[in-house]
């Protein structure tokens, strides 16, 4: 049946499609979609996991494709520096059933810390990389990439970016079936990794590359179209932005889009590049196509020569640009003129009104004032704490790092309280190895476990300590106290970030003793439980002093001139009634009603 | 290709009211793309949804993201947000805004005020036809302030902007939304479309 598709829904499907018997992945925006997917339109006999990092998902992958299963790990491209260990040696030890790692990458970046390139990565691991254009292509190179996995007993990456994944096209889905049943794990020597293997399996890695650039050249995987003497390179969405950017001018050019970036096909581009007079790339993220052709003696246009911008996503209009300015052509993309705007606010993502986090960041703030603090965050919504007024995170690197830079800052400088701030999720993620790292070094510093029952950030997915799996099973939740007191973490106090009375002297009890000491904050994410009510301002009472704005940014206050002065006013359709505004107020004028 | 682009605030509905109008071009056979702002952007910050769609069952679409100045119509979920996007319309494109403006924390906080009126008429001055429509009483109207995004996708169907017909965005918006909100979302889509009628 014709449906509209998510770019991820698209490999989810693809994969079923594709007979995939297990799935496993760790959220990640642009990723998170494709698992979602597979848990919920999966057949029978199909498993499906939130794992608690990639690194874990890609070792069950990697276990179920041993045993002869096709698998899939998703994750974002920052997932994938988690996985290395595990997909770097699967890829000498080799599989059974088809394996596919699916990596999203995230050029801008919009939601993620680094501009990495799978492509690159792929090439560095010596593992083949297919590339998508639209979710349609995504669809069927999903399907290659079990086929080609399998074909050859190789791990495949299926690489896609944030305007493919979260893109939509119209797609025919077929029914899907379970998948066939498989032989089972087959004891063989193969599968253990030593160093007489691994240089074994290295001649056959390097024997590989060279024989699949030829047949990527060969099998119509990527594409010449056109007969035009400016020849373009491009891969990924910046193929549907050439598109846009020569249409109706087809005729000049000749298109080549490389949807298997490793190995290069570089027969086919040989022939691209010798029915060309000048050949520009058009790319996101790294200059490989670029690099590659550049490798073959060709003069390329591109980031390298300083013609397209070397970080941030491209769009038509740019290439258009591009192409105008580098070949003197002209064609019908270009740039709006409008007269300038009224003062435009910026519009930055904020913590939710009502998130329990701001509760948290002020409780840690008021209750530390005039004492020298670093404030570490780590990778979830609470990254946005770093925004005014809370402006409470100093740094922000990966996930899990705040636990253990805390412990790398406090041997330089012990005269500062350091506060590692971590989620939930992410605490399970990588937080566990900080925690016990600095109770074993016996580092000096206040672990914040913000506990708010879901992985929020990417769309509210279950993880160890909230007792629900992907399959649908109600389970023991994994008490993140219990982990900390197995750890060896003896002071962990468990406080509702919301009940600044209670929270704040928890907090200064905590960082007047040593070691590592715990507090969670335990309140549930404010889109995964009903409005506690809606805050009122007592209009008489209100001094329109600002301080509920000033001190807690939460959005859903803003202040408005009436004919008694400035007033706060309270957006019922944004308040959930967290409580803190009231508590702070110097009149108290916002109760909680309904 | 007809192409609309809508814009708002995390959170008000954007990404359905993108599918509707996709879903309507599909069913009626012909091909649609939508490019949406999903994850991080989504806590109060700007967002933008793409869609473009043929004209005929035959027609290709290239991308899903348009490019400035290639949009038939501009729904601005709020006025802030339909002028940062204003260089994504045709000259002579329609802009759909809604009335209200969202203040966020950052105008709070500073002393320079952000004002929606003003804005509001810079947008009339702009652009070649600009509708400037309360949606939010008429979402209140319907039931909820949350069938916005279907209010203005009633108003969009009105225009005729995009080559759909009411009864095709109808039919697609029941396929989108649960059950039981089917009722409250047709009157939201014929309340919208009363905003811009002449």
């Amino acid at each position: 049946m014709k449906e509209l598709l998510m770019g991820n829904e698209a490999v989810a499907c693809g994969a079923l499609a594709a007979g995939v018997q297990v799935v496993a992945g760790y959220p990640g925006t642009p990723s998170t979609e494709a698992l979602e997917t597979v848990a919920k339109r999966k057949p029978d006999g199909v498993y499906v996991e939130w794992s608690i990092n990639e690194k874990a998902g890609a070792e069950v992958a990697a276990g179920a494709a041993y045993a002869g299963a096709r698998s899939m790990v998703t994750m974002k491209q920052m997932g994938l520096n988690v996985a290395s260990d595990p997909i770097m040696c699967v890829n000498y030890v080799g599989v059974k059933g088809g394996m596919v790692i699916y990596v999203a990458d995230d050029p801008g970046p919009i939601s993620s810390q680094t501009e990495q390139d799978t492509r690159s990565w792929g090439q560095f691991a010596k593992i083949p990389v297919l590339d998508c254009t639209s979710p349609e292509q995504a669809f069927e190179q999903v399907q290659a990439a079990f086929e080609l996995s399998e074909a050859k007993s190789m791990p495949v990456i299926l690489r896609s970016t944030t305007r493919v994944c979260h893109a939509c096209s119209v797609i025919d889905v077929p029914e899907f079936v379970p998948p066939e049943p498989v032989e089972g794990f087959v004891k063989d020597k193969k599968w253990v990794i030593f160093p007489g293997l691994s240089y074994q399996n290295k001649k056959k890695i390097f024997a590989r590359e060279s024989e699949l650039a030829k047949t990527f050249s060969e099998n119509g995987m990527n594409t010449i179209a056109g007969t035009g003497k400016i020849g373009i390179a491009c891969g990924g969405i910046a193929a549907a932005y050439t598109a846009d950017a020569i249409q109706g001018h087809e005729d000049q050019f000749t298109v080549f889009t490389v949807n298997t970036p490793y190995p290069f096909p570089i027969q086919a581009a040989r022939q691209f590049v010798d029915q060309v007079d000048t050949v520009l790339a058009f790319e996101e993220l790294d200059p490989y196509i670029e690099d590659h052709l550049a490798a073959m003696g060709v003069d390329v246009i591109g980031k390298r020569s300083g013609a397209v911008p070397e970080a941030g996503e491209l769009s038509a209009v740019v290439v258009a640009g591009i192409i105008e300015k580098q070949t003197g052509l002209s064609l019908d993309l270009h740039p709006t003129n409008l007269p300038e705007s009224p003062a435009l606010p910026v519009r930055p993502p904020v913590l939710c009104a009502g998130c329990p986090h701001r509760g948290a960041f002020y409780a840690v703030k008021k209750a530390m004032r005039g004492r020298k603090i670093i404030a570490l965050g780590d990778i979830g919504c609470y990254t946005l704490g770093n925004a005014m007024p809370l402006d409470m995170v100093d740094t922000c690197l990966c996930m899990g790092a705040g636990v253990t830079m805390a412990q790398g800052l406090n041997h330089v400088d012990p005269s500062t309280v350091n506060f590692a701030f971590i989620g939930d999720s992410t605490f399970f993620a990588s937080g566990i190895t900080g925690a016990i790292n600095g109770v074993y070094n016996q580092a000096d510093i206040v672990l914040v476990i913000l506990d708010n029952s879901t992985t929020a950030m990417t769309g509210h997915q279950p993880h160890p300590g909230t007792g629900v799996t992907m399959m649908g099973e109600r389970v023991e939740p994994v008490s993140i106290e219990s982990v900390l007191r197995g750890a060896g973490v003896t002071s962990v106090r468990t406080v509702d970030p919301l009940d600044l009375d209670e929270a704040v002297p928890a907090i200064q009890a905590a960082a007047d003793e040593k070691g590592v000491r715990a507090i969670i904050f335990k309140s549930p994410c404010i889109a995964i439980v009903p409005k506690q009510g809606i805050a009122e301002v007592d209009q008489d009472a209100c001094i329109g002093c600002k301080h509920c704005i000033n001190e807690l940014g939460c959005p859903a206050i803003t202040m408005m001139e009436t004919e008694n002065g400035l007033k706060a006013v309270i957006d019922p359709a944004l308040c959930t009634g967290c409580g803190l505004c009231n508590q702070i107020c110097p009149k108290h004028c916002m109760e909680v009603k309904g | 290709m007809k192409s609309a682009l809508l814009c708002g605030v995390g959170g008000q509905g954007t990404v359905l009211a993108s599918r509707i109008i996709a879903q309507a071009a599909m069913n009626s056979g012909r091909q649609a793309r939508t490019a949406e702002t999903i994850g991080m952007a989504q806590r109060g910050g700007a967002v933008v949804s793409h869609v473009r769609i043929g004209e005929t069952p035959e027609e290709r679409v290239t991308s899903p993201l348009i490019p400035d100045g290639q949009a038939d119509v501009l729904i601005g979920f709020e006025p802030g947000e339909a002028a940062r996007n204003l260089k994504a319309l045709k000259p002579d494109g329609i802009v759909i805004v809604n009335r209200r403006a969202i203040v966020p924390v950052t105008a709070s906080l500073g002393k320079s005020g952000y004002d929606g009126e003003t804005v509001l008429k810079w947008l009339e001055a702009n652009a070649a036809h600009c509708f400037v429509v309360d949606g939010d009483r008429a979402a209140q109207a319907c039931g909820s302030e949350k069938v916005l995004n279907v209010v203005l996708t009633g108003a969009l169907a009105e225009t005729g902007a995009m080559g759909l017909s009411f009864e095709g965005i109808k039919q697609a918006m029941i396929r989108r939304v649960k059950p039981a909100f089917v009722e409250m979302n047709k009157k939201a889509l014929a309340l919208g479309a009363k905003m811009v009628r002449r």
